[in-house]
């Protein structure tokens, strides 16, 4: 008795509320088609192609990208990826994502602020490009249902507003929910240091009445905008940005809880935060200029 | 023994298919309608009561009756059909006279079931990307229609822990699309232009009005407790559904609010749909395919069997006559000791 479908077949007279019968009604799988690919996400493979297309000489030719250690991201299976984030408009997540679904030739969404949703045309491209909102409940559907790669900057907005005075230091990783994420996913966490991304639009001063006003996270007035004038709101310095992977983190703990222990949770998130610093600061040791590297 | 079933909104759409689909069921044995009005739909042995909406005399007709299922299909979940006060009543009063006529003490009533909507959920932008069964609201309670949704349902949850005796079932569907029902985003969709928000392109999740059907009927029959949602596979950005109706778009303004642009006017644009249009909405519905459910249609098929039945409605000229009602009729076909013989008259 699971599904009765000829029930609403065997109706007599419905010829009242039904006043026509759709001729070939169940045409099974052409009902299906699609015009567009846009995902459940929201993300398009297509708006991302061309995204890719449009991108590619910034990464490689503004930019001109350098990774080292790619091959640490695990090439099958969900992996919540998690980096320093810095620069008014931080540079730091479309080269991630560009980076990494070049040389691996995976998607990657990208978690933040849901903020950016209720921006209009901005959240749409947002979606598009492969932006999903930092939900836990997100997350864990990303990682442990479809096993997918998910990138995320727990410094939140704290990183990208800070002063270039306090570069390269990295704030503190939100209260470590990507921790708990990870392990209830039951997946690794890949570390992921960048550097170059501060010096590309660094902060100098913010206007935090005005952020209050607008209803904005923050108003960064940028070294860009001082040197380029409006052009640069958007356009970043060609600083040289390098980036490495460091070795995944793997929790030993079973996935699917409700709850973690909270110490080892703000242990591993700490441990994952210094690891990211340390690499930066070597990073920064090898580093001889800024814009070349 | 068979079964004796009360349907309630017996004269609006769902409660009209929801009677016919459970006539030709021969294990039902008695069908009862109640609604406001006369039933749009011929019923061939249902019989139909006529009550005020809040359904205050239901409790005696359940006394009367002792049936042992009630289908609440009449929750309002288009805020267009009526005014906004006769919403709270038809919802949440209805819903609670409903309950109380239930939960009398010796009430033979064993299995109710619900029809809600995922309005219940809202639309925000601070939204999860999927809502299960369990997942919170993110937003406030806006619009009277949602919140007359979510008042119902917290007195069915009420109902439900304070009789574990009877089984109580509520089916949360997704905006519903189909050949035959007329809503908001139907009207909207079989015209040449259709509104939008400016910037907004949010995804959809839609199920097909026989889905419907076929879904409160799974329940009915089986018994199925629980709260579900019932939508189609996929979701579908607006404008891929504008593009697949054949439809234009028009954007409106995103920052002035619905009242106050004038090209909203143009449009059926109530106040659940402009959330919606922002930032539409998407729900799990593993949990109900786990009951043994199975989708004829998906979210596109949905789409795609609505325009289908649009084209043909505007290609081919008037609609039939539709039925009308005549109470005597009815009562001599069913009562009269004249009439011999049963089936069709």
């Amino acid at each position: 008795m699971a599904s009765g479908r000829p029930v609403l077949g065997e109706k007599k007279r419905s010829t009242a509320v039904v006043p026509i019968r759709l001729p070939g009604h169940e045409t099974g799988d052409t009902d299906d088609a699609r015009l567009s690919d846009v995902d459940e996400w929201g993300r398009s493979e297509r708006t991302r192609a061309l995204a890719r297309t449009i991108y590619e000489p910034v990464y490689s030719k503004w930019f001109r990208t350098e990774w080292t250690g790619l091959e640490k991201i695990p090439s099958e299976g969900g992996s919540l990826l998690v980096a320093n984030h810095a620069g008014a408009i931080p540079s730091d997540a479309p080269v991630i994502m560009h980076g990494i679904e070049k040389e691996l030739d995976r998607p990657v969404y990208g978690l933040a602020d849901y903020f950016f949703r209720t921006v209009p045309v901005v959240g749409t491209l947002w979606a598009r490009a492969g932006g999903v909102s930092a939900r836990p409940g997100n997350a864990y559907r990303l990682l442990r249902e479809q096993q997918q790669l998910a990138l995320v900057f727990p410094e939140g907005t704290k990183g990208p507003s800070k002063s270039f005075t306090d570069r390269y230091q990295l704030r503190r990783f939100g209260r470590g929910g990507f921790v708990e994420i990870a392990m209830r996913a039951g997946v690794p966490v890949v570390p992921i240091a960048v550097v170059g991304s501060e010096e590309a639009m660094p902060v100098i001063f913010r206007l935090p009445t005005l952020a209050r006003t607008l209803g904005v996270p923050y108003v960064p007035i940028t070294a860009n905008l001082l040197a380029m004038g409006p052009l640069g709101a958007v356009v970043p310095f060609p600083a040289k940005l390098k980036l490495q992977e460091l070795d995944p983190v793997y929790f030993d703990v079973p996935p699917v809880q409700d709850r973690y222990s909270n110490s080892r949770i703000m242990e591993e998130s700490e441990m994952i935060r210094s690891r990211i610093q340390e690499a930066v600061y070597d990073m920064l040791r090898d580093r001889r200029s800024v814009w070349f590297g | 023994m068979g079964r004796r079933a009360l349907v309630t909104g017996a004269d609006m759409f769902w409660g009209g298919r929801m009677i016919q689909a459970l006539e030709s069921d021969p294990s039902m044995d008695v069908i009862l309608g109640m609604g406001t009005s006369a039933p749009s739909v011929p019923f061939e042995r249902a019989e139909f009561v006529r009550a005020d909406q809040t359904y205050s005399i239901l409790n005696r007709i359940v006394k009367a009756t002792q049936v042992d299922t009630i289908l609440h299909t009449f929750m309002i979940t288009n805020s267009t059909t009526v005014p906004r006060r006769a919403m709270h009543e038809v919802n949440v009063i209805g819903t609670m006279n409903l309950l109380a006529a239930a939960g009398t003490a010796g009430s033979s009533v064993r299995h109710i079931v619900v029809k809600s909507s995922t309005l219940v959920y809202g639309s925000a932008a601070s939204d999860p990307n999927t809502f299960s069964e369990d997942t919170p609201r993110t937003s406030p309670v806006k619009n009277s229609v949602e919140r007359a949704l979510v008042e119902a349902e917290g007195m069915v949850r009420d109902f439900s822990e304070d009789n574990p005796g009877t089984r109580v079932t509520v089916l949360r569907f997704a905006n519903v699309l189909g050949a035959h029902l007329t809503t908001p985003i139907s009207r909207n969709l079989s015209r040449p232009l259709c509104p939008s928000i400016f910037g907004f392109d949010p995804l959809l999740q839609f199920v097909e009005e026989d889905d419907v059907v076929r879904a409160l009927l799974h329940v009915t029959r089986g018994g199925v407790p629980g709260l579900y949602n019932v939508a189609g596979d996929g979701r579908l950005p607006w404008s891929e559904v504008a593009h697949l109706c054949g439809t234009r778009l028009v954007p409106l303004s995103p920052f002035s609010p619905l009242k106050l642009r004038p090209l909203s006017r143009l449009f059926d644009l109530p106040a659940e749909l402009e959330d919606l249009l922002r930032y539409g909405r998407g729900v799990d519905t593993r949990r109900f395919a786990a009951t043994g459910f199975a989708y004829e249609t998906s979210s596109a098929g949905a789409v795609r069997n609505f325009i289908r039945a649009v084209r043909l409605r505007k290609q081919s000229g008037r609609e039939p006559l539709s039925y009308r009602y005549e109470h005597d009729v009815e009562q001599f076909f069913r009562h009269s000791p004249s009439v011999v013989g049963t089936g069709d008259f």
